[in-house]
């Protein structure tokens, strides 16, 4: 049944002047699912959230949200959509409850619909007591949560959250992953762009990995890390060891070649159980000293350096920039 | 379109809103047209001469234009502010009219222009004006000022929305208004001016809105000036309204 892929997009493109922000990317999410776009600024992921919400036209291919085209049928869409922003999209100079009350009149829910609705949201998003505060006087993470809550509004089925969290403190961040989880348990499905790998790691059922307006890689997290291969295991050995008597020690329970950085040892490795035990007991007897010893399992910073050969991270400097935007 | 009008009113009364949270900009409605009014009545208004009038009477019509004209700024400024702040992208998101978020801020606008009026008027007449026509064409007066002041608005949407910043947008206004309302017939009669400034202010909008203001308030003479104020308030409305709706359409933050 087509309802069952809420987002579906095919070889959409859009250019700004000279500059290519989409270079043809197709995109796929089944209803009630969580797809993460992760990438550096710049990739496109904005670009792709404000296609798909039907904020900019695109140069070509298509587009359908809960199986409504986001051309044709934009102004029908707009209905079935929540958009949450980089930056928190609410009036400063209104109360939190004016502001919810004004997206659910302007998403013509009635007076009576959105007020009640706005008591609701900030009951949930615990903004009740703030509720007749000027949302000036909010902090960062009482604003994200109050432009979530606007998002919520008309209980869209397909909510769209372009970095959630780019700038919060780290408590905020968890807070409003617990309630993006919260909405997907509910039955919604989530479009979520962000830069931080333990983000899409931790929401995201699927992830399309962007660079420079392309999908390099899509997946589930574990499917992209097995991309960079399976476990290994990390030796960090004492100064006045010999690296290679690490690694004839090593070599035996690597299931590839192990490779050296410094002091070092990284070996690739099949089975995970027993494994440390083993090292141990090998490297012992080599008569080599063991600073730290881990089992590691590659993170999406691994599969973000593997497919493009850069760091998905932008220097914090940018971080900052946005946070103060 | 019963949507559309309900649309626009949710966004005016949010517009409204902000006056009495931000006070600052009420300076601008209050104090601001008060300055004027006494600096050209008591500082300069003895060195103009106003052949026929007191210039308290010459001058209230015109400062009365010049001062409504500006009163679209708030649009500007709010326009350019929900721009850098992601809430275009949050409304343009939304199932509402296309022309709403401008419909609303633009009849905000109308009401903050009363209270200008209001405030103008009541100087005025404690610094000496007198209206010398009947009240139906005080009235008038009034009614056209609000129009002019309406599609001043729409100017200043149009220049909110393509503004790079909330204070570009406000010193955008200013450069390209304030010179304007001077070369016109708002403070100076025109004959006083060199000639290549009379030809220019004589095909001014402000100094036939000016002329007009002047018929209705202080019975001077109208010859056509009160049509063709009408004519160019409705033809600017006519031109910017669409350009600013069709900017909006288009408007991202950045």
């Amino acid at each position: 049944m087509a309802s069952e892929t809420a987002i579906e997009a095919l070889e959409l493109q859009k250019s700004y002047g000279d500059v290519a922000a989409l270079r043809g990317i197709d995109l796929h999410a089944s209803a009630g699912s969580v797809l993460g776009l992760l990438g550096p600024n710049g990739a496109g992921k904005t670009t792709a959230v404000r296609i798909l919400t039907t904020l900019l036209p695109p140069d070509a291919g298509t587009a359908r949200v809960a199986g409504l085209d986001v051309v044709a049928d934009a102004a029908e869409l707009r209905s079935r959509i929540g958009l949450a922003g980089q930056y928190a999209a609410v009036d400063e100079n209104l109360t939190g409850h004016e502001n919810l009350e004004m997206v659910g009149r302007l998403y013509h829910l009635g007076r009576a619909t959105s007020r009640g609705r706005a008591d609701e949201l900030l009951e949930r998003f615990e903004l009740t007591d703030a509720s007749k505060r000027l949302v000036r006087t909010y902090s960062g993470g009482m604003r994200r949560r109050l432009d979530l809550a606007a998002a919520l509004v008309a209980r869209p089925p397909v909510l769209f959250l372009d970095e959630p969290t780019t700038g919060l403190d780290p408590r905020s961040r968890i807070g409003l992953w617990e309630t993006i989880e919260a909405r997907v348990a509910a039955g919604t499905t989530v479009l979520l762009t962000t830069q931080y790998l333990d983000e899409a790691d931790r929401l995201a059922d699927r992830i399309a990995v962007i660079d420079d307006g392309r999908v390099i890689a899509e997946g589930t997290s574990d499917e992209l890390k097995d991309r960079v291969g399976g476990e290994r295991l990390e030796v960090r050995i004492g100064h006045d060891c010999s690296v290679q008597d690490a690694l004839s020690a090593l070599s035996p329970i690597a299931s590839d070649a192990p490779s050296v950085e410094q002091l070092t040892v990284r070996a690739p490795i099949q089975k995970s159980a027993g494994t440390i035990a083993e090292a141990v007991r090998r490297l012992d007897d080599a008569g080599v000293w063991i600073d730290d010893i881990a089992i590691r399992r590659p993170t999406l910073d691994d599969v973000f350096l593997a497919l493009t050969g850069h760091a998905a991270e932008e220097p914090l400097a940018g971080d900052e920039e946005q946070a103060a935007a | 379109m019963r949507d559309a009008l309900s649309d626009t009113l949710v966004l005016a009364r949010r517009s409204l809103l902000r006056i009495p949270r931000a006070p600052d900009l009420l300076l601008a409605f209050t104090v601001q047209p008060i300055m004027f009014t006494l600096l050209f009545v008591y500082v300069f208004g003895g060195a103009i001469k106003t052949p026929g009038y007191d210039y308290v009477d010459f001058l209230i019509p015109g400062i009365v234009v010049q001062t409504i004209s500006f009163g679209g700024f708030v649009t500007a400024l709010g326009l350019a502010e929900d721009l850098k702040r992601g809430l275009i992208d949050r409304f343009r998101s939304l199932p509402m009219a296309r022309s709403a978020v401008l419909a609303g801020r633009t009849l905000a606008d109308v009401a903050l222009n009363c209270l200008s009026l209001a405030v103008l008027i009541s100087v005025g007449l404690l610094a000496g004006f007198n209206f010398s026509s009947p009240p139906h064409e005080v009235a008038a007066g009034i009614l056209l000022m609000l129009l002019f002041g309406y599609a001043f608005s729409w100017i200043f949407a149009l220049m909110g929305l393509t503004a790079s910043s909330p204070e570009a947008a406000q010193s955008l206004g200013f450069i390209a208004i304030f010179p304007l309302t001077f070369a016109s017939s708002a403070f100076v009669p025109v004959d006083s001016m060199p000639s290549w400034l009379q030809a220019f202010a004589e095909i001014n909008p402000f100094t036939v809105t000016v002329d007009a203001m002047r018929a209705l308030f202080v019975d001077a003479e109208a010859e056509n000036s009160v049509w063709g104020a009408l004519a160019w308030t409705i033809g600017l409305i006519a031109v910017f309204a669409p350009l600013a709706v069709r900017r909006y359409r288009h408007a991202v933050s950045v």
